[in-house]
């Protein structure tokens, strides 16, 4: 994954809300903007993350405070965030999400980017509804950038027709609903009544949590070599301490071993649990040890 | 010569042992662990071994020169191996040459005692039955059981 452009993260939060007659980045289902809430995930898994703007709304109370990128073509939808994202940051590839996606997840996230194909043009879910790709919660590669400029070009408006015509890899939505959208006054009510009554433990991110992903090598040695299925990866992580990393490995793989039992190297050192972990790390957890 | 390596062929103790020849030596004493054919109770018929290298060399030499630097001895050094091992095939050797004998017997055992705790390398057995497991790892994963550093079962070559 070393070769792979960085993960940039896009709040889609243009669009006029016509249906909601309320602006949906402004509406609240866990305690906070929805716009805040969609920022708050994503910055736990991309590199750097930005709120997608029309040129109109740039001082608007909710969007005003949060790293903006401004659409070049406004009036024509989401696909001119998307493009004025992959105009701004070119070497980048960007996580676009739309923001009126009240059960979106971390884990829905960390899935697509743990599956993510930078070698095709875009890595997007299924949708649970039609099967067809879901522009609004996608990995838009750089190299889509040519081809999305050249569709705009020709008039079309569509991200979702462009991702079907592209070489999109498409992955199956780990939660059905994650991406369900919230578009009228009813739907609000009723989705409102939903979050209240399942626990949101998952969902909900705390603003304290706000931390920025670190590219992390980790090998992996005997029985936690078999557990992984492999003898290291490269991931992003806003994991801060090795302790922190081996709880969210500990979701990823199947790992019996506590943190208790183990030992921890960092570049090949020995290693403290609480140590900050730095970009470029290699991490070695280290199971009890049998030489002799 | 580093005095903690690693091996993918069978072990040579007759020419690491002459690395530690020094005038005035008393004498040597070395260790070897062998690969037997049970383990708690279980038939063995082969062993694994795998290391984290780039670590267990800079750990495997700070214990070499604990026990110089603890015991006055004059050389030592430790050879370890890796990958698939039968029974009666050496896994680890020990050598440390020193003036008076007592001082060499208890270097020699301070580095494997110390190398079997501290450094990163990691044995599974294979049964008779076709089981295998991760020494010091299987048992310990499960519940209530997250002591393993502090009280290791027993080992292989004890």
């Amino acid at each position: 994954m070393s070769a792979e452009a960085p993960l940039f993260g896009l709040v889609l939060a243009g669009g006029a809300s016509t249906r909601m007659q309320r602006d949906k980045a402004a509406i609240e289902y866990h305690g906070q903007s929805q716009l805040q809430w969609t920022f708050h995930l994503l910055s736990h898994v991309c590199a750097a993350t930005f709120v997608s703007v029309r040129p109109d709304q740039r001082e608007e109370p909710t969007r005003a405070g949060l790293p903006q990128i401004v659409d070049r073509l406004p009036g024509i939808g989401p696909i001119a965030g998307i493009s004025a994202a992959l105009q701004a940051h070119p070497k980048a590839a960007w996580l676009v999400v739309a923001c009126d996606l009240p059960f979106l997840n971390e884990q829905t996230l960390r899935h697509l980017v743990a599956h993510r194909d930078a070698r095709k043009l875009a890595t997007a879910y299924r949708s649970s509804h039609d099967g067809l790709p879901e522009p609004l919660c996608a990995i838009w590669e750089p190299a889509s950038r040519e081809p999305l400029l050249a569709h705009v070009a020709a008039g079309k408006q569509c991200p979702r027709k462009f991702l079907i015509n592209a070489d999109t890899a498409l992955l199956d939505l780990p939660d059905a609903r994650a991406l369900d959208n919230v578009n009228t006054a009813d739907e609000y009510r009723s989705t409102l009544a939903q979050i209240g009554a399942t626990s949101s433990a998952d969902a909900a991110v705390p603003a304290h949590r706000v931390a920025k992903a670190r590219t992390l090598r980790i090998q992996y040695y005997a029985i936690l070599r078999e557990q992984a299925g492999r003898s290291e990866e490269t991931l992003d992580s806003t994991a801060a301490t090795p302790a922190e990393l081996y709880d969210e490995l500990r979701k990823r793989h199947p790992f019996q071993l506590a943190a208790t039992q183990l030992k921890v190297a960092l570049n090949s050192e020995f290693s403290d649990w609480h140590t900050p972990l730095r970009h470029g790390d290699t991490v070695v957890f280290i199971p009890p040890v049998a030489g002799g | 010569m580093n005095s903690f390596t690693f091996s993918t062929t069978t072990l040579t103790p007759e020419s690491y042992r002459q690395a530690l020849a020094d005038p005035a030596a008393g004498g040597y004493a070395s260790f070897e662990g062998w690969v037997r054919n049970h383990n708690e109770g279980q038939a063995v018929t082969r062993l694994e071994y795998e290391a984290f290298e780039a670590l267990a060399n800079k750990e495997g030499e700070r214990i070499v020169n604990e026990a110089i630097a603890r015991f006055g001895i004059l050389k030592a050094a430790c050879v370890h191996r890796i990958g698939s091992l039968a029974i009666g095939d050496l896994a680890v050797w020990v050598g440390v040459s020193s003036r008076h004998r007592a001082e060499a017997f208890a270097a020699c055992r301070y580095i494997i005692d110390e190398g079997k705790h501290r450094v990163p390398i990691w044995k599974k057995d294979h049964s008779v039955s076709g089981d295998s497991g991760w020494v010091n790892c299987e048992r310990c994963a499960q519940p209530g059981h997250d002591h393993a550093h502090e009280h290791p079962h027993a080992h292989q070559h004890d």
